[in-house]
């Protein structure tokens, strides 16, 4: 049963990556992986990624996101996102330094990651209790809170990934070529 | 470096000091041992004979009959102070971590009760049974395994270590944080791990040709994410079900975890329950925020994954005094995420002088290596380092070589905090006239 890992072996080269042939050319394997469907994985494709690319319908505004904050977020994060047993979500510093003050407005890439993280972790103690339409709504508080959009910008699948994030050209990557 | 000889206490062979300040040779742990062995137990100024023995008598243990074995033995209750410091016991809602104590541990492999932990939203309770990995994204065929179907795998060991990212960030402060190496350094630990490699399961899967990174997701309450490049994926890899021959630790992603080796630790997601193939970062929470740190440039770092080549001395170390002059091992471990440590030289006068220890084997990649070098305490001040370099040639930097590219606080943070990341830097340990061991910064 010695399977040669033609295909994967394409992809891997394709990669630049020809670590890997050693490993995949002699594995065998038992092939008890199930096949499953888009729909049957669903509940657990989360991932938005920084295109845009998964996140799902719906919409939402500040006003809205700031009624849901006020019940769901304020204990850990404070008034208006100010920061207490959890951090600060709202204002901050201009610039993050080595002794702290990294906040979504002077720090944060991509707007996407706001609604990707609120949707898989918060709140803290209820993960995965939000819909998307609160999500969106949350996100759209926070962003405009940081003055990064507009009071009344609705956020959704089309305009979250279009918030341009004012720190976004500024990383260096330390081993580019592990990439 | 210094040839010269000395005689210590008239009757062994003379020590050969190598550098200063009281190095020894460390073929002294070889060739000598029988008189090392002797000198280590002695305690005297410059002697190697110890005091008279008193006689001996049989202890209560030996005269009655001990206690029934246990199905799964603990260690010796006269070892309770070898234990992690966990730094949220009440389980606040925030993140949770316990260190391990290095200062109390010897060779190369951390004991599961002793691996470090952190979590981010408490210890999962998982049912391995009802668990399920998923792979999707952009592969021919997205597959569901469970954990009865990998243990049916092809399986691979490998001794590695994993180091949290924000592992030894308190030397990131502008003045030494008078702390012990636990504190300082215990977000690391090595472990035999076993598993299956991820590689063969994407071959399973097939990969579309666009796919360049994967997202890997855990099963606890923050679905934990982080994206790592495919390459890495398809390198080495592992689906780690086991951790020094036992199921992996709840602590440690029970049933299973992503392992990468020499990858900074959040990225080795625990209870992994999904990885999405995808053509590009997710660029999620951890890896926009947490894991990348302000420049001194005013630009910061992206992607740093690597924990770059790193050693520190775990004994003598800060609350491990010493008694009196004399003959000691320094010891201590080196790692690399970039492969095999090297060498480690070590120095007692703060680097002015050098030697090179002795390395123990095995020396196995992206692993603890233990290193040890003979030392004699004069009973004067001396300040303890270890650097290391891997066999790519990389050397540790000294702490002002770090800080001047990395930066450092303006002001002490909270030991507990995380100013910085990938702190790789050399360690000093200062040693005061009583015997009393400090963090300095040298």
């Amino acid at each position: 049963m010695r399977k040669f890992a033609v295909r994967a072996a394409v992809a891997v080269l394709a990669l630049g990556a020809s670590v890997a042939l050693g490993a995949l050319a002699f594995a065998e394997s038992p092939k008890l992986g199930k096949p499953i469907t888009q729909a049957d994985l669903a509940e657990w494709d989360i991932n938005v990624l920084p295109d845009g690319t998964n996140l799902p319908a719906g919409s939402g505004k500040a006003a809205d996101g700031a009624k849901i904050f006020a019940q769901k977020c304020v204990a850990c994060h404070g008034e208006n996102g100010q920061g207490g047993t959890a951090v600060r979500l709202i204002g901050g510093p201009p610039k993050a330094t080595l002794d702290g003050g990294k906040t979504i407005a002077n720090y944060w890439p991509y707007a996407t990651t706001v609604f990707d993280f609120i949707r898989r972790s918060m709140p803290f103690t209820q993960p995965r209790s939000l819909t998307d339409q609160e999500v969106y709504a949350l996100t759209a508080y926070i962003l405009a809170s940081n003055k990064l959009i507009g009071e009344g910008d609705e956020m959704n699948a089309t305009t979250l990934p279009k918030v341009a994030m004012p720190n976004r050209g500024n990383f260096v990557i330390r081993f580019p070529d592990r990439i | 470096m210094s040839n010269k000889s000395s005689n210590v206490g008239g009757k062994s062979p003379p020590f050969e000091f190598v550098a200063g300040n009281g190095l020894i040779d460390r073929r002294a742990l070889l060739g000598r041992g029988v008189a090392f062995a002797g000198a280590l137990g002695a305690g005297g100024a410059g002697s190697l004979v110890g005091a008279a023995a008193e006689p001996l008598v049989d202890g209560p243990w030996s005269l009655e009959v001990g206690a029934a074995i246990p199905s799964y033995q603990v260690p010796s209750r006269f070892e309770k102070t070898v234990v992690r410091t966990v730094d949220n016991p009440n389980n606040e809602p925030r993140n949770s971590r316990a260190r391990t104590p290095h200062h109390l541990l010897k060779g190369i492999i951390t004991p599961n009760g002793l691996h470090f932990t952190i979590c981010h939203g408490g210890v999962p309770d998982i049912d391995p049974d009802q668990h399920r990995l998923v792979i999707h994204g952009l592969v021919k065929r997205p597959l569901e395994f469970t954990l009865e179907a990998l243990d049916r795998y092809p399986m691979v060991s490998r001794v590695g270590f994993v180091e949290c990212g924000g592992n030894s960030a308190p030397l990131f402060s502008n003045e030494p944080l008078q702390e012990n190496v636990q504190a300082l350094h215990g977000l690391a630990s090595c472990s035999e791990w076993t598993g299956v490699l991820l590689s063969t399961l994407l071959e399973e899967t097939g990969i579309d040709p666009k796919a360049k990174w994967m997202i890997a997701e855990g099963a606890d309450s923050p679905h934990l994410s982080r994206s790592v490049p495919l390459a890495k994926g398809l390198d080495d890899a592992m689906i780690a079900m086991y951790q020094n021959g036992e199921r992996i630790q709840p602590g440690q992603g029970y049933p299973m975890r992503l392992w990468l080796p020499g990858y900074e630790g959040n990225m080795n997601i625990k209870f992994l329950r999904r990885v999405q193939v995808t053509d590009q970062p997710g660029m999620t929470y951890y890896e926009s925020k947490i894991y990348s740190d302000p420049l001194p440039d005013g630009k910061a770092t992206q992607f740093y994954f690597v924990q770059e080549v790193k050693s520190f001395i775990t004994s003598p170390s800060p609350g491990l005094s010493l008694k009196e002059p004399g003959v000691y091992e320094i010891s201590g471990i080196a790692y690399a995420g970039t492969g095999r440590i090297a060498k480690v030289l070590v120095s007692a006068d703060g680097g002015k002088s050098w030697a090179e220890s002795a390395l123990q084997e095995p020396r196995l990649p992206k692993a603890f290596t233990r290193f040890s070098m003979p030392w004699r305490w004069d009973g004067g001040p001396a300040i303890l380092q270890s650097r290391a370099w891997d066999e790519a040639g990389n050397m540790q930097p000294t702490r002002e070589q770090f800080v001047a590219l990395r930066g450092q606080t303006t002001k002490p943070p909270n030991v507990r905090g995380f100013p910085g990341h990938h702190f790789n830097a050399i360690t000093s340990w200062g040693v005061e006239p009583k015997g009393e061991v400090k963090h300095v910064y040298a």
